[in-house]
């Protein structure tokens, strides 16, 4: 699973460019889903220089960039461990221990912010974009963790990703939520708050739970 | 039934060095032939209707044309020993940028050295900013494919024959400007194939001198 999301083709190019269009030939009579990035000539971006530091010409075809791998697999991993937990107990607890787990939350999203987004999103400057096409490992765990964000906000009365601190990782969060896939396997906005607030409810009085007929 | 293998070649063309160096290191006997430029064979002009130019390889009747294309015919068709390219993709993608970046360059830049009146110093500096980025991209390395002489080697050996020409025209030490590339020519000039493919310098700036006087820069 690892390996088959992480064979990322990704092609730098122009719409206009007939040596663009090429490629994108080429990639789409061999199937093969690959991530588009528009550069503007006159304003080349750091990324495709860096690539092409001889002729600092597109088209550039970019496959498997192991450095940029091992920076998705960072991240990915940095919020499997560092926010899953900590998600929970937000919505599991109340009260001080509550307001902590949830000051930890916004500390590691700010992280993110600020040093992961450069990193995942290497290729288009930092700017989150995602399609069903780019989708990476990151996407799919931040997805699963962070996606009914709005769903917890709503139950716990919390501003969990709040678009004026963290408004890389708020547009982020729903530019994966406006992918085809996500939407498609996403329950309904109801189902989602009924659930919170049972698993809420049953975290936050056991006791009381088992004492009911 | 046997090979029939004829290359059509002119002695000073740094083309037609890199595929007798090809054809050497996969030791395959071939009937060479000169060619007068200003008189061209029917057979070249036969052969190789598109361009009319040397080096043209024919291997059982059949014409392959432009040198960095029979560097990989020649590869692909004697499989057996010396491998010219890498087998992995990306590093026979890399390979081919570099020989591709020596044909776009090299060439055109280092003909303005000596068949264009009043712009031999300028050329001569564009030259060797092109020499020093392919010695950067060099670097430590043996060869340009690291531990095996190949394709990029071969694309760019050829105009080493022809750095005493640029020297003295252009007024440039191509030897002093990038010694890291002369002493990677010098380790090349050891191989048989290349030593053989490569004529004299002195014989190379003799022909110029020549041709610069009937072009009427002299």
């Amino acid at each position: 699973m690892d390996e088959e999301v992480e064979n990322k083709v990704i092609l730098h190019g122009s719409f206009a460019s007939p040596y663009s269009k090429r490629i994108e030939l080429a990639l789409r009579l061999k199937s093969i889903p690959y991530q588009f990035v528009q550069e503007d000539l006159q304003n080349k971006s750091q990324t495709l220089l860096r690539y092409n530091p001889v002729h600092k010409k597109i088209p550039v075809l970019v496959h498997n960039d192991p450095y940029r791998r091992s920076k998705v697999r960072f991240w990915a991993n940095y919020i499997q461990l560092h926010l899953y937990d900590l998600v929970i107990k937000v919505v599991k607890s109340e009260g001080e221990e509550q307001k902590k787990a949830l000051t930890e939350v916004k500390e590691k999203l700010s992280v993110i912010e600020k040093e992961g987004l450069k990193e995942i999103f290497s290729d288009t400057d930092g700017e989150p974009t995602v399609t069903n096409e780019t989708m990476s490992l990151v996407d799919i765990v931040m997805c699963t963790l962070l996606s009914p964000y709005k769903a917890h906000e709503e139950v716990l009365g919390l501003k969990i990703i709040d678009p004026e601190i963290v408004p890389g990782v708020y547009g982020w969060i729903n530019a994966i939520n406006e992918t085809s896939v996500v939407k498609d396997l996403s329950p309904p906005y109801e189902q989602i708050l009924e659930i919170l607030r049972a698993f809420r409810q049953m975290s936050l009085s056991p006791v009381l739970e088992t004492y009911q007929s | 039934m046997a090979d029939e293998v004829i290359l059509l070649d002119f002695w000073a063309s740094m083309f037609g060095m890199r595929t007798k160096i090809a054809l050497a290191e996969k030791r395959v006997k071939y009937d060479h032939r000169e060619e007068d430029l200003w008189n061209k064979s029917s057979l070249l002009l036969e052969m190789n209707p598109i361009h009319e130019k040397i080096p043209v390889l024919i291997h059982n009747g059949k014409p392959v044309c432009e040198s960095l294309i029979q560097i990989e015919y020649i590869d692909e068709t004697w499989p057996d020993n010396n491998p010219l390219l890498p087998t992995d993709p990306y590093k026979r993608a890399h390979a081919k940028f570099w020989a591709d970046f020596i044909d776009k360059k090299v060439n055109v830049t280092a003909r303005r050295i000596w068949a264009v009146k009043g712009e031999e110093q300028e050329a001569a500096k564009e030259l060797i900013e092109i020499l020093k980025t392919l010695e950067s991209e060099l670097g430590d390395k043996k060869y340009f494919g690291d531990e095996t002489f190949g394709y990029v080697d071969i694309a760019l050996i050829g105009f080493h024959s022809w750095f005493a020409v640029y020297e003295k025209f252009g007024n440039v030490s191509i030897e002093s400007e990038c010694s890291k590339l002369v002493a990677w020519a010098k380790r090349c000039l050891e191989r048989e194939s290349v030593a053989k493919a490569l004529p004299e310098s002195e014989k190379v700036i003799t022909f110029i001198s020549e041709r610069r006087k009937k072009l009427g820069l002299e």
